[in-house]
């Protein structure tokens, strides 16, 4: 597959519809497999990789998965296409960093991928548009249950899923919820609710951001454990706990508009506005101006612009990105420029700007 | 080995694991237990580190104790408790059989359980899914190691029996064939 085919479409979650879509960005269930007959990939030779990485790549692409993937060589992939894969959230960045064969398999929806000889074998992943959790889970389960036909998974009775790091261990399920939560972060209040969360063992990290350190206020929860209980409970503890933060979310939502409405349309338009007359700027500052012009869509503080554009532009102008769509490297500075450019172009409602 | 933040000896060895990130803590008794009050009385932890993951593995051992418990290997892939340890992965499936007793309470304490209650790989007709477990098959790593050591002795005989012993246990547990092509030259 070649990655310039992806430049040009825009991937499954990315489409801002599905239940609760102004706030759920997107709802993901990722399962870790590894063969039964060869070393977890960190301990593996060369050679075993090289292995794992056939015998994985022939056996799924020969499984009846309902509808064509796409194979990806990511182990030969030039450092920015595997960044561009990042960024789409069809490869970790483990897997775009890690030494060795690997690949991606790819649906052309861009809902499932299928990471092998990440730091598990295989790692299943499925995407789909706001809250879904239990249309991922199905669509993830049906594909899970067509590789275990022709493909032998390391199992224990006692320990079920066997994977590298004990914290995958048993089911080898991670359920997260993407949220954008920009009102809960105005109005601080961000920081009690996830301690609120840590106490049922629900993991939170910013998406784009490192550590705690959310960018643009999107933050994804995930469950902790994977062990001890099945794939449903799991799935309900992460969705569970949705509605209440969606219900957060809408409160602080209302209560900006109610008792801050000047000042909230003052920092929306502003925000706008700067992305569209800005002559150079930064991913960082895009994704946090994007948030808040997101917020301002959906409090009906701006008109013309629509979530799932503001959504494409949030994949599209990181670095990978706005480079395969300018065709050419970028060094930061006029990558800041190109950017700009990009997004006056895309505001002005023309046609975005040749190569 | 040396306390960290003094002169005693470290009696305590504790590996802090989260996500993606190993840390060793080597203290002396009384070092260990402000290390462990302050843990706990931080109560939650903080944003976007995984809490509960912080495991002290090996607390109440002694320094002999644990260093005899590090020397441990699997028989299948080599590998050590200690290097385990040191990074956090392990190295095949097998390694929850070898350190079965080692791994348990490491594991309660990260999921609050030690069985599992989710789904199983189905039987299916191409795979033979036994109710113990993919164990049997796990065993050709271990013979796939053994086969390299012999020919790097030029034991020659004893590398090919056990070439013919892995491809009889993959063909009955995967069906003919399965073995990937070999290698094309590496580009
Ligand atoms: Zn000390
Ligand atoms: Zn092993």
């Amino acid at each position: 597959m070649k990655i310039d085919t992806l430049t040009d479409s825009i991937g499954e979650w990315l489409r801002g519809t599905g239940p609760e879509s102004d706030i759920v960005m997107s709802s993901r269930v990722r399962l870790a497999r590894n063969l039964a007959h060869f070393p977890f990939v960190g301990r593996a030779s060369e050679q075993e990789r090289f292995d794992t990485e056939a015998l994985l790549r022939q056996r799924i692409a020969a499984a009846p998965l309902g509808g064509s993937l796409e194979y990806i060589d990511v182990g030969h992939l030039e450092e920015i296409d595997r960044q561009f894969l990042v960024e789409r959230q069809l490869i970790s960045r483990e897997h775009a960093d890690a030494q060795g064969a690997r690949g991606v398999a790819i649906d052309g929806r861009e809902q499932v991928s299928l990471m092998i000889n990440e730091e598990d074998h295989l790692r299943i992943q499925c995407m789909h548009s706001g809250l879904d959790l239990a249309g991922a889970f199905e669509q993830i389960r049906a594909v899970d249950e067509q590789i275990e036909k022709v493909v032998p998974y390391a199992f224990h009775p006692k320990w079920g899923y066997l994977t590298a790091c004990p914290t995958n261990v048993g089911t080898g399920i991670r359920v997260s919820v993407m949220l954008h939560l920009p009102a809960l972060v105005i109005t601080r209040q961000i920081d009690k609710v996830f301690r609120s969360l840590h106490k049922i063992s629900l993991a939170v990290r910013g998406l784009y951001g490192e550590g705690s350190q959310a960018m643009g206020d999107f933050y994804q929860i995930s469950n902790q454990t994977t062990l001890g209980k099945t794939e449903e409970e799991l799935i309900e503890q992460v969705g569970d706990v949705v509605p209440v933060l969606i219900d957060y979310e809408r409160r602080a939502r209302e209560f900006l508009v109610r008792e801050t409405q000047e000042n909230v349309h003052d920092q929306v338009s502003r925000a706008y506005g700067i992305l569209r007359t800005a002559q150079t700027i930064s991913a960082e500052e895009t994704m946090q101006l994007l948030s808040r012009v997101r917020m301002g869509v959906l409090l009906g503080l701006i008109g013309d612009v629509t979530i799932p554009d503001i959504n494409v532009l949030l994949v599209r102008t990181q670095p990978a990105h706005l480079q395969k769509i300018r065709g050419v490297e970028l060094d930061t500075n006029d990558r800041n420029i190109e950017r700009a450019r990009y997004l006056r172009h895309h505001f002005e409602g023309g046609a975005e700007p040749a190569n | 080995m040396k306390c960290q933040h003094c002169d005693r000896q470290a009696v305590f060895h504790i590996t802090e694991l989260e996500t993606g990130e190993v840390r060793e803590v080597h203290l002396c008794e009384e070092h260990a237990r402000t290390y462990l009050n302050q843990s706990e009385a931080a109560g939650e932890p903080p944003l976007g580190k995984p809490g509960g993951l912080a495991t002290p593995l090996g607390v109440g051992q002694t320094a002999e104790e644990l260093s005899v418990l590090d020397q441990k290997t699997c028989d299948m892939c080599g590998i050590s408790f200690f290097e385990f340890r040191n990074q956090g992965r392990l190295g095949c499936p097998h390694d929850y059989v070898a350190f079965e007793k080692e791994l348990e309470p490491l594991i309660a304490n990260i999921h609050g359980a030690t069985e599992h209650v989710g789904r199983r790989p189905q039987q299916a007709a191409a795979i033979v899914m036994p109710q113990e477990g993919t164990e049997g098959l796990t065993r050709v790593i271990g013979l796939r190691l053994e086969m390299k050591e012999a020919i790097a002795c030029e034991d020659y005989e004893k590398a090919k029996e056990n070439r013919d012993l892995i491809r009889e246990i993959e063909e009955t547990w995967l069906g003919p064939a399965v073995a990937p092509p070999p290698p094309e030259a590496t580009p």
